[in-house]
């Protein structure tokens, strides 16, 4: 399995085989973006977009877009800055000291990456799900609560009983916790406490939900829960997933894009992306020849 | 006695070589023959030498003044010990001034004969110590020295020694709370022979004074300690009040908003205020924030006593800010990450985490750190001493002057008194309630706050 | 219930409610980081104005207002038999000279009530300076020495403005004949503020113009150095045997549980414990140092164990591991190798214990080292003070002179805290070391 452990993206992150060492070395004019970034009437769309994490530049002028209803995957080596790049969409790398971003992030035909759009009812827009389960300590019922009540969604408790027993269902989480909602959320088992991240996420009803490798902390079962679960999600909601697992990708994303070093090598239809790489480094990053 | 200490060391020194030599020769100049290097060896004869006499010399110091004490008293004609304890003590108060040269008027015959007779045991106990300290180190060094052969286990013995000398260190801690729990339970006992523990506990007077003749009015004086306890209490919420808000949102600012640079500054500089000795503080309440309070309370037409409660309290607040503050900075600061991004990625504002995620997160260690901080409060003395006053006034006004109980262990004890009157064993009573009050609330707290890491960790 | 459908205020998308609320949220946004800027604010106000208040009234004490005197030291009157004994020189009348020294400035001074007034100008140090000067050099007999010497407490404060002139005579420490005399000397030159050196050199005094720090500085460094030489030895060995020797078991426990919990009881009931154990069990004296010492030892201890126990944890066990696969002892693992790598962090701890010593007065009180001393302590045996018990003892006097004095010798306890401070900050910059 790939390791986890690197969270930002540097681009001076080492390969692991000789073969990725030379290639990591292509010229620049080389690792242009190979395949359709663009989408019809996308939900997000990128320009231009660059990071920076004090002097080092993270992540080099990435244009992607995040179509309606589907399920995006993000994959490629530790470090390549694909998790980064999931942190602009709602503006998280804000919280990171030092973190600059450039270039726009299109929503509804506004740029969210200027600041003066609030961070606020953005991230109310596009929910998030984090590597490691992170239930607040508080009951079951009050972490999937916490969204509607800041945001003031509902009117009464009547109200609120029913979102968090909506996003509960949605989540495919009730019927394992509908006993014990009033019990800490940190006492649930990891898998279960990731769903009732997603639920918590899904309670303030997002458009999009931004998933940072959220089975890479799970078990097998627990993971193939979770992926289940994305693909009944994916009705309602438009679904970004970072990913260390390819076979992960293959399995619940309509669209894969390949990252590398900062770079957008790669993007694509699953299917295209997995059968005929368009990209030498794709190819080699699927068939295993670096990771 | 500094002198016989050297004599120690220069012997020890002397058998150390005394001792590295014989296992030299023991090996015959061959090192590689010994178990022990002959270092270990020396060190061995050395702490045999040394060791044995020093402690020997310290039992000596610290018990001879009881057991001569205790020896003359004995020799005493019966008629002065017939007259009690009170007596006795003034005898041997005389006694001991005649010895050591300072008489005050035309000491009596038996005293005279007493302070020779103390003289005399003094030189014998002198003379012995001498002796001891010079004969002890010879025979036990070489009894050592006897042992060493070159398959002699130095080295173990050595280490031996001085993990037991480590050892007896760490204990050092445990013998103090035992003295502590010691020293104020005798006297408090004592204390409770001639005032019951409930009058002192639940009575509403503190009067404590002592009896100049037998069959005085109010002689035995009134020891209800509850104003006592009233006043430190009125003290201590007046300074919970400034210190945790202040502290509390001080913390939150500097770790949860505060940029790299202003936290530099102004973290250090908060700090300053524990760092300031509280005779300080209670120089400051009484020169400064004292009158400041008097003269404010006269211009709203307030009668403000001039050592009021509330001066006191502010000033024991701000000397605790910066106590809560780095506590709680420290539980903030153990909050997980993962938690704030939860918070934020759903689109919480800062202050909607801090509030709804982070506090109640960090709320054991919170509460854990005003525990401790409270504890200090009660226990603080020098403040409330100089700008707190005498007056045992049972009252819930902090424009008025109260007492507390640090000030009135102080008020007892300070001055020349006699020891066994109630009022100076009153103090002991007052420190053992202190005692077992702040135990009790640093005990709850240090749990609470190893219960709250273990969470996090 | 229908799955997959939310309930929503009247019907409204999410994100118009959330837009709706924003405006509202950004004011308590507001509103409460106001509320921490307005702590610390408030916490800065309060250490301002600590500071401004103790500097304020201490500067003026560096300075005391001493008068010129001739002193014509008559033969007749030290040393009528020319013996030069010492006995006779100690036993004089300097006080006479003294007097007719000021009186020479206003011979036109008569009456005895004139006369007290006049010689109330002169503080009564005068006397006992000049006594030790003829006492160390016998042969000024017959000669006259032109001196300054300090002037009374009143006079001081009138200097620096803290008599009115302006108030009503019965209310006011100095009469108008006095003001007249004060005027006088000033403008012959003979009266003046100059540096106060018996500040620094002298030991207390009922008289504030003649009362010093150095006793109570000398005191506390007795004090200290008992401290020191218990606490640290006894503090590094505890820790090391904690740390390094103890096997987990309920004794460490307990003594683990006890060291924290003593590290938070007053301080004023270890002053009870000394008093108890020291002072009335072991029979040691009361007011000395020595005492003094153990009990700030027994205060501070758990301090130096809890720092030392902290650097030692910081030393990585690969060190450890290095020597004892050569062979070596566990005992010379941690001799060699651990402590001289932990030494700084532990002295760094050691100060800082030190410096919380210094600055602590509730149990030297319990002891007794609070009584009026003249002396200067000679060793750890000598009844003596402290510095922060005489700060105590000098805010309670009721002379207004002694208001500046207490906080110039608080400015003094203040500035060797920060000097040990700053000691300790730059020996931990200085060996800092990441592992």
């Amino acid at each position: 399995m790939y390791e986890s452990e690197a969270k930002l993206a540097e681009p001076n992150a080492t390969m692991r085989s000789g073969v990725g060492n030379v290639r990591a070395t292509v010229p620049r004019e080389h690792r242009q973006t190979v395949g359709n970034t663009r989408v019809d009437n996308p939900r997000i769309r990128c320009n231009k977009l660059n990071v920076y994490y004090g002097d080092t530049h993270a992540i080099h002028d990435i244009n992607l877009d995040v179509g309606n209803n589907e399920i995006l995957a993000l994959i490629g080596p530790s470090g390549c800055g694909k998790t980064t790049f999931l942190r602009c969409m709602n503006r998280m790398n804000d919280t990171i000291p030092g973190c600059r971003v450039e270039g726009e992030i299109i929503v509804d035909k506004q740029n969210v990456n200027s600041p003066e759009v609030d961070v606020v009812p953005l991230r109310a827009r596009m929910g998030m799900v984090f590597q490691k389960p992170n239930p607040f300590p508080k009951s079951i019922y009050e972490n999937v609560a916490f969204g509607p009540r800041i945001h003031g969604l509902t009117a009464n408790k009547a109200e609120l009983d029913e979102v968090v027993e909506t996003s509960l269902v949605k989540a495919g989480l009730w019927d394992e916790v509908k006993e014990r909602l009033d019990q800490p959320g940190t006492g649930l088992s990891g898998g279960q406490q990731q769903r009732l991240c997603i639920a918590r996420a899904i309670a303030v009803q997002p458009e999009v939900i931004l998933m940072d490798e959220p089975c890479s902390a799970l078990d097998p079962i627990a993971t193939a829960v979770i992926e289940n679960l994305m693909v009944e999600l994916r009705q309602n909601f438009t679904i970004c997933i970072v990913t260390h697992s390819m076979q992960q990708a293959a399995r619940v994303s309509n669209r894969t894009a390949f990252f590398h070093l900062g770079d957008l090598i790669e993007v694509g239809e699953t299917n295209e992306l997995f059968i005929r790489p368009g990209h030498q480094l794709t190819e080699d990053y699927i068939t295993g020849r670096f990771g | 006695m500094l002198s016989l200490v050297l004599v120690l060391l220069l012997f020890s020194s002397i058998a150390y070589y005394v001792g590295r030599r014989r296992a030299f020769s023991a090996a015959g100049g061959q090192i590689r023959q010994l178990h022990s290097l002959p270092g270990y060896n020396g060190l061995y004869v050395a702490l045999w030498c040394g060791l044995p006499a020093l402690l020997v010399l310290l039992a000596w110091l610290s018990l001879e003044g009881a057991i001569i004490d205790n020896l003359v008293v004995a020799a005493l004609p019966r008629d002065i010990i017939e007259q009690g304890a009170e007596r006795v003590t003034l005898v041997l108060n005389e006694i001991q001034n005649v010895v050591s040269g300072t008489i005050y008027g035309e000491p009596d015959a038996t005293v005279l004969a007493a302070a020779e007779h103390y003289r005399q045991l003094k030189s014998i106990s002198h003379g012995a110590l001498i002796g001891l300290t010079l004969v002890l180190p010879l025979a036990a060094g070489a009894y050592a020295l006897r042992k060493i052969n070159p398959r002699f286990e130095a080295r173990n013995a050595v280490e031996g020694v001085i993990t037991g000398l480590l050892l007896t260190s760490s204990t050092i801690a445990v013998l103090t709370t035992v003295g502590i729990v010691l020293s104020v339970l005798f006297e408090s006992l004592r204390f409770f022979q001639s005032v019951p523990i409930t009058e002192f506990l639940f009575g509403l007077e503190w009067s404590p004074q002592t009896a100049i003749r037998e069959d005085q009015v109010g002689s035995s004086g009134a020891f209800g300690a509850v104003p006592l306890f009233a006043g430190t209490m009125l003290i201590a919420l007046i300074a919970m009040l400034v210190a945790v808000p202040i502290g509390l949102m001080s913390a939150i600012y500097l770790s949860e908003y505060a940029n790299v640079r202003f936290r530099a500054v102004a973290k250090p500089l908060l700090e300053i205020l524990a760092g300031v000795p509280t005779v300080v503080y209670g120089f400051f309440a009484a020169l400064t924030v004292a009158p400041f309070i008097r003269d404010a309370g006269g211009l709203l037409g307030l009668d403000v006593a001039s050592e009021s409660a509330l001066a006191a309290g502010l000033v024991m607040g701000i000397m605790i800010i910066p106590f809560v503050s780095s506590l709680s900075d420290d539980v903030i600061n153990a909050v997980p990450q993962a938690m704030r991004d939860g918070s934020y990625g759903i689109g919480a504002t800062r202050s909607e985490t801090i509030k709804r995620v982070i506090i109640p997160a960090a709320l054991p260690g919170i509460v854990g750190g005003i525990l401790l901080a409270v504890s200090r409060a009660i226990g603080e003395t020098m403040i409330v001493v100089m700008a707190a006053g005498l007056a045992a006034n049972l009252t819930a006004n902090p424009l008025e002057a109260v007492t507390t109980v640090t000030v009135q262990i102080v008020t007892l004890l300070v001055g020349d008194q006699e020891f066994d009157s109630p009022k100076t064993l009153a103090a002991f009573a007052l420190g053992l309630v202190l005692f077992v009050v702040t135990l009790f609330l640093n005990v709850i707290a240090l749990y609470i706050v190893r219960k709250y890491r273990e969470q996090y960790e | 219930m229908e799955t997959g459908t939310f309930p929503t205020q009247g019907g409204r998308k999410p994100l118009g409610i959330i837009q709706a609320g924003l405006a509202k949220r950004k004011a308590a946004e507001t509103r409460f980081k106001t509320y921490g800027i307005v702590a610390i604010a408030a916490g800065l106000v309060f250490l301002a104005i600590l500071f401004i208040s103790i500097v304020g009234n201490a500067y003026t004490a560096f300075q005391q207002t001493q008068v010129k005197l001739d002193l014509y030291l008559d033969p007749d009157v030290i040393d009528p038999e020319g013996t030069r004994d010492l006995d006779v020189l100690s036993g004089a009348n300097y006080a006479a000279i003294v007097r007719s020294g000021l009186q020479d400035q206003f011979p036109d001074v008569e009456s005895r009530r004139d006369r007290r007034a006049l010689n109330a100008l002169v503080g009564r140090g005068a006397t006992y300076d000049l006594r030790a000067t003829v006492m160390a050099v016998p042969d000024l007999v017959g000669e006259t020495l032109t001196v300054w010497v300090p002037a009374d407490d009143d006079v001081d404060m009138l200097l620096k403005g803290n008599i009115d002139r302006e108030a009503a005579e019965e209310g006011r420490r100095l009469s108008d004949q006095q003001l007249a005399w004060i005027d006088q000397l000033e403008s012959r030159g003979r009266l003046a503020k100059r540096f106060n050196a018996d500040f620094f050199t002298k030991g207390d005094s009922r008289e504030p113009e003649s009362a010093g720090i150095r006793g109570a500085v000398v005191g506390s460094f007795y004090t200290m150095l008992v401290t020191l030489l218990l606490s640290f030895p006894l503090g590094v060995a505890a820790a090391v045997y904690l740390e390094e020797f103890a096997p987990q078991n309920r004794f460490t426990d307990i003594i683990e549980v006890n060291i924290n919990n003593l590290a938070a009881v007053p301080s004023i009931v270890f002053g009870l414990l000394g008093l108890a154990v020291f002072i009335n069990f072991f029979g040691l004296p009361r007011s000395v140092p020595l005492v003094g010492g153990l009990v700030l030892t027994l205060m501070t201890l758990p301090t130096i164990i809890i720092a030392s126990r902290a650097t030692l944890k910081a030393v990585p066990p690969s060190i450890r591991e290095a020597a004892l696969g050569v062979g070596a002892s566990q005992l010379q693992t941690v001799v060699l190798h651990v402590l001289p790598l932990a030494m700084p962090g532990m002295l760094t701890g050691a100060i800082i214990g030190m410096a919380r010593a210094l600055g602590e007065t509730a149990p030297l009180l319990m002891i007794g080292m609070v009584a009026f001393i003249v002396d200067i302590p000679q060793g750890i045996l000598d009844p003596a003070t402290a510095l922060p018990v005489q700060i105590f003892l000098w805010a309670d006097s009721p002379e207004r002179a002694f208001v500046e004095r207490t906080s110039a010798a608080t400015l003094v306890l203040l500035f060797f805290l920060i000097v040990m401070n700053a000691l300790a900050v730059v020996l931990r910059k200085r060996f800092e070391r990441r592992w």
